[in-house]
């Protein structure tokens, strides 16, 4: 991993996750070591996205290390006119490693195919976000102390839900049971259940997860997104099929978790943040631990 | 008397490569990813001639030059049914088909609006997932191109 750019998840071994994992569950109880001391980390973030960036950035300045950048790209000469190409190639001299977020599909495997440093992908457009889902897997170990035989709901907006598509490719490297929980507008592309039918996984598809919730050892909540529907009536009549509220848990396993990408809009009811299953914010607390993992594995420095 | 017409306009040449059996409609195509009109050398083709597999053909004769392999497989991504001739001294000394390569450097357009390849000036890199039918894997955005929509680039 020394050295290597990290655009998607399939650029990972399963080795590969379990050693960013372990790396992650060291930093958990020691986030304060200087190892970055000495290093500029570029966040270049030609669409917004806060939660992403503040999650590096703050890995980098709990780590000693300093960020250059930007949080969008009016402020960049992208703006001009110039090509990813001539900014990467630039701000490559600048820096130890680049991380991006860029609207454009494939522009994190152009920008790490021209750069002089390794490029951490931090989302580009539908296409992948590698350390969300690396966060997903880390979550999903610490809570339930293994990653292989668990039963994972993922829920929502499975057709265009680019964290679920990927967290589907890494779960399936190990001895999951999927449930698919969508509106028929939003299943799952086919392509993703020959994957699992080659690989032997057995899954299951729903339009409604209250009767089998207690089977659940992962519930993945994603939102059902209006605009994703040809007919509005089509959207109002599942839009309550897909929120999940603090009644339906009563009968889930104690061990279950609830974790989402955020931000959450509706699809889970705020009576659920209290509840000792709710997972998804101390899922972004993780996002930094797997995040300082990331880096300093590129950067050699663990 | 068809078949005369045909020898008559598509006249024999004395050393280079013929690549016959082109559907017609993908005549330009093929002209277009061979480069053949950036090359100086004496060529000719017919289309809309009559065949018996295809209904209507092309064929190209190019005088004087034998392509690569590798630059005649990117052909098989449009028509996997040419024929390709070897002529010296006017006598066929080989006959070649193509095969779809392993991977396509150029040639092929993504068919995601949203790929940096059809943004910016970034030439589509694919691996070729699936030879019958075609379908291509973008090394950028990895979404699927398949045999229905392959869109061929011009040659620059």
């Amino acid at each position: 991993m020394v050295g290597k750019s990290l655009i998607s998840i399939n650029d990972y071994s399963k080795e590969n996750y379990m050693r960013i994992l372990e790396l992650a569950a060291e930093f958990e109880k020691n986030p304060k070591q200087n190892l970055l001391q000495g290093y500029v980390i570029a966040t270049l973030f030609f669409e917004p996205s806060t939660r992403t960036r503040l999650s590096f950035e703050s890995a980098i300045n709990r780590l000693g290390g300093r960020v250059i950048g930007f949080a969008e790209a009016g402020i960049t000469s992208a703006t001009k006119g110039e090509s990813l190409r001539d900014t990467i190639k630039t701000v490559s001299n600048y820096c130890d490693l680049i991380v991006m977020r860029h609207p454009l599909e494939g522009s994190a495997r152009f920008a790490s195919e021209v750069s002089g440093v390794p490029v951490i992908n931090a989302g580009d457009g539908a296409n992948q976000h590698p350390t969300q889902t690396l966060l997903d897997l880390y979550s999903i170990n610490k809570t339930q102390g293994k990653l292989d035989d668990l039963n994972i709901f993922l829920v929502g907006d499975l057709k265009y839900g680019r964290t679920v598509h990927s967290l589907l490719m890494a779960m399936s490297k190990f001895k999951t049971t999927f449930n698919f929980i969508s509106p028929d507008e939003l299943k799952l592309p086919d392509e993703y259940k020959f994957y699992l039918d080659n690989l032997g996984l057995k899954y299951y598809e729903h339009k409604d997860f209250t009767e089998i919730i207690s089977r659940a050892d992962i519930i993945y909540m994603t939102r059902v997104q209006k605009e994703r529907f040809s007919d509005p009536i089509e959207y109002e009549k599942v839009k309550n099929a897909y929120v999940l509220k603090n009644r339906m848990l009563e009968n889930t396993k104690e061990t279950m978790k609830i974790l989402h990408p955020l931000p959450r809009v509706n699809e889970i009811s705020e009576d659920v943040d209290e509840n000792m299953k709710a997972y998804y914010f101390t899922q972004t607390l993780n996002g930094v631990y797997t995040r300082m993992a990331i880096i300093t594995s590129i950067l050699g420095l663990k | 008397m068809k078949e005369q017409k045909e020898q008559l306009v598509v006249s024999a040449i004395k050393d280079g490569t013929v690549i016959d059996h082109i559907p017609a409609r993908l005549l330009f195509n093929v002209i277009d990813i061979l480069g053949l009109a950036k090359i100086e050398n004496q060529i000719t083709f017919g289309t809309n001639l009559e065949s018996k597999k295809l209904n209507k053909k092309a064929i190209i004769k190019v005088s004087e030059v034998f392509f690569r392999k590798d630059d005649l497989d990117r052909i098989a991504l449009v028509a996997p049914q040419v024929k390709i001739n070897i002529i010296k001294d006017y006598e066929v000394v080989e006959k070649k088909v193509v095969d779809v390569p392993d991977r396509i450097e150029g040639i092929a357009k993504c068919v995601n609006p949203m790929c940096i390849t059809n943004n910016q000036n970034v030439q589509t890199k694919f691996e070729v997932i699936s030879k019958e039918p075609v379908s291509l894997k973008c090394q950028y955005c990895e979404k699927i191109t398949d045999s229905n929509n392959i869109v061929i680039l011009s040659h620059k």
